[in-house]
């Protein structure tokens, strides 16, 4: 083959070891995404992940719509997670434009939040299942996930894209009867994810797979940039919701989840570890929730940013630390936008991991990154 | 009569032709056994395009069950399906491949466009980089609106597919 | 973001936001820890470097293209910086730049944790653009921080600016056979807008 081929296009050279497989994107194992491995008989020499199969060019949408009418597709890169994704945003928005949020719309979006990462959670998890296949574990979080669905359903009265978070508060306030049913469900759903160690967690067969596997050293989770969970498995203590506590975290006992190992079982295990720590913050912000008042302060229509100005504000999403960069020139468009995403910046310890591990062990370490494609691609 | 009509040239032209008309004869009844057969049996290729992928695999928990209809059981090979449900956005990087996919796959093959993305670019309308719907990349049996559809609107969809599945010729003649 | 904004922010906490910010506040309204690292900043480098801003939690710093890996380095090794948390590229038509935004955070030291250092940098913009070939381009910062690979990829795809030393300058997430404008430039317009 002759001329400049574009990359991952080229036809490449046989070697007479090194064999170049595709992984993706029609892959069980894959996502949306491709993963260029290189293998030496059965161990991984090199990985090169392709991600951009879903990349919609949400940054440029951004530029062409205003403050309010950019809410619903920017959700739409994490819809499992639409109440974390777009928390960043509305953050930074509310501090451009300069309006105040009533505090029971903070803790209104602190429980949605909170619902939401656990509903993001349940459904990685249930994937990891299938990629390690176990069929039960697609089954059982698939389940129970619904609980909470229907919780997010009676509050914003849509299955997985909200849209609740605006700038000023959130769009309803809580149905009534809320607390108590909510307060019931999550103690249900606490309950049975309890149970998911023993055929999970505990799982001899998973163990073996898993553990010393994609081994991320304390070190190199700091250097490579990685955040969320794959950082707090190799040892770092850092979580925004403790570290740079926004909204009512503050008065929130939280508690993060620390794990020394840095391996596969290590950054699968966290992550359930964390939906039993948001169960206690929702118990926590039920009960000190304001039983009344108001939950958005009206804004004028076609908010405006004040003269050239940039904030960047982040959050704790379900794949970690989630910012939002706005730039804005004092129109009623933001005149740039950056959403800078957990996966995407989890993607870089990817092919530092599978160097060395054996092919076998590649979906457990590619899904335990808590890696989600069309975040990531934005 | 028929001797002179047979000569050893056009023999297999006859030949030819009465296998066509045994086939026309018992084309109805053994359609419809193909037809059935097939119906029950839709399993898509696992190829995930975008978020609609997340309500796509809602439909195949406890609570929705889609396989209990026979349609959408999680597969690996795409050699062994004949269903593509196109989960979403479709991007000018992805175009090639989903069509790729689907040309590897065996006939009969249907196809479902799940969510606004995969219809006519959805809330993407406007973007550089997605296609306004798939119908151009590939031909679409069932649209599935909605940003993402419920569960109980994919699987509307596909018994739509299998009611026209029904409707359907086994066969193709020339 | 402009170069004349190094003006005492009013806005620190929501409580005064309602106060208009022409209310010029003197220089003491300013965080005290935020103030010490830019002072620090400074008094390395003098005039080299502006102080954009001093906002709560935030500090920005802008240098200019020779000093930006001088300026990363000091912030890495003095200051305790560790990681990059994203890295943005701004399109200026009217000035003829481009600015790279680079968002450094830090996990090692706690206290720290809170804050983000955003130092911006500003490459030359070229009305017609051959991505990787033209006057558009910055030295890596990938040998201080090895965080921003991806991200410097990504801002080479979507602005055209060149990373000199980055080791892999390849196509990220767009499709392989783009040969459009970079698309995130201002001069890039989207069907029908
Ligand atoms: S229709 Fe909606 S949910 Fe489905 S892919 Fe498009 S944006 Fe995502």
């Amino acid at each position: 083959m002759t001329g400049e081929l574009p990359p991952g296009l080229a036809l490449q050279k046989v070697d007479e070891r090194i064999m170049t497989l595709n992984v993706g994107p029609q892959h069980p194992g894959s996502g949306h995404m491709r993963i260029i491995v290189q293998i030496d008989g059965d161990y991984i020499v090199a990985c090169d992940p392709d991600p951009g199969y879903v990349h919609r060019g949400e940054e440029k949408m951004a530029e062409y719509r205003n403050y309010i009418t950019n809410i619903p597709h920017l959700e739409r890169p994490v819809i499992h997670d639409s109440c974390n994704v777009l928390y960043p945003y509305v953050l930074g928005v509310e501090e451009l434009v300069g309006i105040e949020v009533p505090e029971r719309a903070k803790y209104v979006r602190v429980i949605a939040s909170e619902l939401n990462r656990c509903i993001y959670t349940m459904y990685w998890l249930a994937i990891y299942g299938i990629f390690l296949g176990h069929s039960t574990m697609f089954m059982w979080p698939a389940g129970d996930r619904e609980l909470l669905i229907d919780l997010m359903e009676k509050m914003t009265g849509a299955r997985v894209t909200h849209a609740h978070f605006v700038p000023g508060g959130v769009r309803n306030d809580l149905p009534p009867n809320f607390e108590d049913v909510c307060l019931r469900q999550v103690n249900y759903f606490e309950k049975r994810i309890k149970e998911y160690s023993a055929v999970f967690y505990d799982n001899p067969i998973l163990i073996a797979r898993t553990k010393d596997t994609g081994i991320l050293s304390r070190e190199d989770a700091i250097r490579l940039g990685t955040t969320g969970s794959v950082l707090r498995a190799s040892g770092v203590d850092y979580d925004l919701r403790k570290k740079e506590p926004y909204d009512v975290y503050e008065e929130l006992d939280v508690h993060t989840n620390v794990m020394k190992e840095g391996d596969s079982y290590a950054r699968s295990k966290v992550p359930w570890l964390d939906m039993m720590e948001s169960c206690n913050i929702i118990r926590q912000a039920l009960q000190k929730m304001p039983k009344s008042g108001s939950v958005r302060t009206k804004l004028k229509p076609n908010p405006k940013g004040k003269g050239l100005d940039s904030v960047y504000k982040r959050v704790e999403s379900g794949r970690g630390s989630l910012g939002c960069y706005i730039v804005s020139d004092g129109k009623t468009e933001p005149y740039r936008l950056k959403m800078s995403v957990g996966s995407f910046r989890n993607l870089i310890a990817l092919p530092y991991l599978l160097k060395g591990e054996k092919l076998g062990n590649m979906p457990s370490v590619y899904w335990s990154l808590n890696y989600w494609p069309v975040e990531a691609d934005r | 009569m028929l001797k002179d009509l047979v000569t050893p040239e056009n023999a297999n032209v006859f030949v030819g032709k009465l296998g066509d008309i045994l086939e026309r004869a018992i084309d109805k009844p053994l359609g419809y056994a193909i037809n059935w057969g097939r119906i029950w049996s839709l399993w898509p290729v696992h190829i995930e395009t975008a978020c609609c992928s997340v309500e796509f695999g809602a439909a195949s928990s406890p609570r929705y069950d889609v396989e209990r209809f026979g349609i959408i059981e999680a597969f690996g090979s795409l050699r062994q399906c004949d269903l593509v449900v196109v989960q979403g956005t479709i991007t000018r990087k992805m175009a090639p491949r989903l069509r790729l996919v689907y040309d590897q796959m065996p006939e009969p093959k249907y196809v479902i466009a799940m969510g606004a993305c995969a219809i006519t670019g959805g809330l993407y309308f406007d973007s550089y980089n997605v296609l306004p719907g798939i119908d151009g990349v590939i031909p679409v049996d069932v649209y599935v609106p909605g940003c993402p559809p419920r569960p109980e609107t994919l699987i509307q969809g596909c018994m739509l597919l299998q009611e026209k599945i029904k409707r359907m010729k086994a066969r193709k003649f020339v | 973001m402009s170069s004349d904004s190094e003006k005492p922010n009013a806005d620190e906490t929501p409580e005064v936001k309602s106060t208009p910010p022409a209310t010029k506040k003197p220089e003491v309204e300013l965080p005290a820890f935020e103030k010490s690292i830019s002072d620090k900043i400074v008094e390395k480098f003098g005039d080299k470097v502006e102080v954009t801003f001093v906002k709560e939690d935030r500090v920005g710093i802008k240098a200019g293209r020779e000093n930006v890996h001088d300026v990363a380095e000091f912030i890495r090794d003095a200051l305790n910086y560790d990681h990059v948390e994203s890295v943005s590229g701004v399109d200026y038509p009217q000035d003829k730049e481009i600015e790279v935004v680079y968002h450094i955070g830090s996990y090692s030291d706690s206290s720290l944790a809170r804050q983000i250092l955003v130092l911006s940098t500003r490459a030359q913009r070229e009305e017609n653009p051959i991505p990787g070939n033209d006057a558009t381009k910055l030295p890596t910062l990938r040998d201080i921080f090895y965080s921003v690979e991806f991200h410097e990829r990504e801002v080479f795809e979507m602005f055209g600016v060149f990373f000199e030393g980055h080791p892999d300058n390849r196509r990220l997430l767009l499709p392989e056979d783009w040969a459009d404008l970079p698309p995130l430039r201002k001069d890039f317009a989207i069907k029908g807008r």
